[in-house]
Order: structure tokens, then sequence, then C-alpha cells
């Protein structure tokens, strides 16, 4: 029952940073709160019998992606004259139309899945078997993901290269 | 197969709340650094339901798929920044309402 409860401890510490880093105005403090969340959800995947998939989600989402926004937004240096404007955005007429309209998807979907019956649970999957699968019936995927990165590649040279040349 | 402590029902609720988070987020905020980060808790979201199938199951394909959308993920994070540098140089501004309009 331990790790039911810890279960339960990381979810709502994962819902909870979530929630506060879609509503922050300052981007590091959401970024910072978006860390937490991901780390929660690491948590999770550890619980649920994937310790791999747990040790990817650190080390490339909180560190590799999270680094690469962090980079961004100090290279934009936005300071307090953006935090007022996303104030005066973020006013309850805005938002509470999308609100209503998710919770009720949320509701449903919610209702669809506490009703739906699954089979029994098993056990946690080994790296070597996601290894054999990746690199068995899996590996037309893994060329397509390496395409995929190499166009992102040159895609994000190409729009940071004239960033640079025209100054900042 | 030995029983797992975690119902796969609770693990899809918290996934399908995140996932609902992340689409009310990118709904509501205009400033693209916050559009990207609402993507980027979709994407998770989504992910977390992969990996909670999979470790249902006992099978391996769960995390493959969290495998290729942490590539996806990357990809797109990598483009949508470079894009923001861009239109914070045109635009002098993020707000995303600022560059709706099409040239022409």
């Amino acid at each position: 029952m331990l790790e039911l409860t810890l279960f339960y401890i990381a979810s709502t510490v994962a819902l909870f940073a979530t929630v506060l880093a879609m509503t922050r105005t300052n981007a590091i403090h959401a970024l910072i709160y978006l860390i937490v969340s991901l780390l929660a959800i690491a948590v999770i995947f550890f619980l649920i019998g994937a310790p791999f998939a747990a040790a990817l989600e650190i080390v490339i989402y909180a560190g590799a992606i999270m680094v690469l926004f962090v980079f961004v937004i100090m290279m934009l240096n936005l300071g307090e004259k953006g935090d007022a404007r996303e104030r005066q955005l973020l006013q309850p007429h805005v938002w509470l139309g999308p609100a209503i309209l998710s919770l009720v998807l949320l509701v449903e979907l919610l209702y669809l899945i506490s009703t739906v019956e699954g089979p029994a649970s098993s056990g946690s999957v080994s790296p070597k078997s996601v290894g054999l699968a990746l690199f068995g019936p899996y590996v037309i995927a893994v060329e397509l993901a390496s395409m995929l990165l190499l166009s992102g590649l040159v895609g994000s040279y190409h729009l940071g290269r004239r960033y640079l040349d025209r100054g900042l | 197969m030995q029983d797992l402590v975690v119902p796969l029902n609770h693990v899809l609720f918290v996934s399908t709340l995140l996932f609902t988070i992340g689409m009310l987020g990118l709904m509501i905020r205009r400033n693209i650094i916050f559009i990207l980060m609402s993507l980027e808790v979709m994407l998770n979201a989504s992910a977390l339901a992969f990996i909670a199938a999979g470790a249902h199951w006992g099978q391996p394909d769960g995390q493959v798929i969290f495998l290729l959308i942490l590539s996806v993920a990357a990809a797109e994070v990598a483009v949508g920044l470079g894009l923001v540098l861009q239109i914070q140089k045109r635009f002098n501004s993020l707000d995303m309402d600022d560059a709706n309009r099409m040239r022409g």
C-alpha cells in the first residue's frame, strides 16, 4: 500500500505543479513548476514499473528540453513589461469559456475511464525488452524518428541563424 | 504476471487531468512560450497513458511509443523556440494575437 500512497502524492504534486505552471506570468517561474511536474511524472513512471522511462523523462525532458526553454527565455530578456501584459490578458472573461468546455470533456472522460473494466495487471517492463522491441518490429519507427530529429535540427538552425545574422 | 499495485484507472485519471490542464493552457494563454509549454504537458500526459498501458499488459510497446513521443517533443521544441526568436525579432512581442495575420 506504500506504493499506492506514493503514487497519489506524486500525482497530486504533478497536477498542482502543472496548474501553477500554466497560471504564472513569469516564464522562468512557470518553467520551474513544469520541471517539478516532470519529476513527479517520472516518479509515477517508476511506481508503475517503468524505471527506464523514468530515467529518460528526467534526463531528456527535465534536463535537455527544459534547459532549451531556459536558454531562449534568457536570450529574450522579457522583464516586468511582459509580466504586466500577461496579467492583463488573464482576466476571467478570457478563460471562463474554454474552462467550462474542457471541464465538460474532462467529466465525460473520467466517467468513461471509471466505468470500463480492463484485464488484470502485470509486473514491470525491463529496458532489455524495450530495446529488443525497438530494434525488432519497430525499427522503421526508429528510422523515422531519426529523420524527424534531423529535420528538426536543420529547421532550428535555419531559423536561429537568421535571427543571429540580423543582430540582437 | 504479478499484480501491479497502482490501478490502471488511477494512472489514466492523472493522465487525463494533465492533458486537460495542458489543453486549457493552450487555449487561454496567448504567450507563445506558454503555448509551447502546454504542448509539452499534453505530450507528457499522453506518454503517461502509453506507459501505464504498457505496464498494465506487461508489454514493451508502451515504452517504445514513449521514446518516439520524446523525440517528437525534442524536435518540436527546437523548431518552436527558433520560431519564438523570429517572432520576438519581427513583432517585438511574444503575443500570438500580434502574429495571426498572413502576408498578402
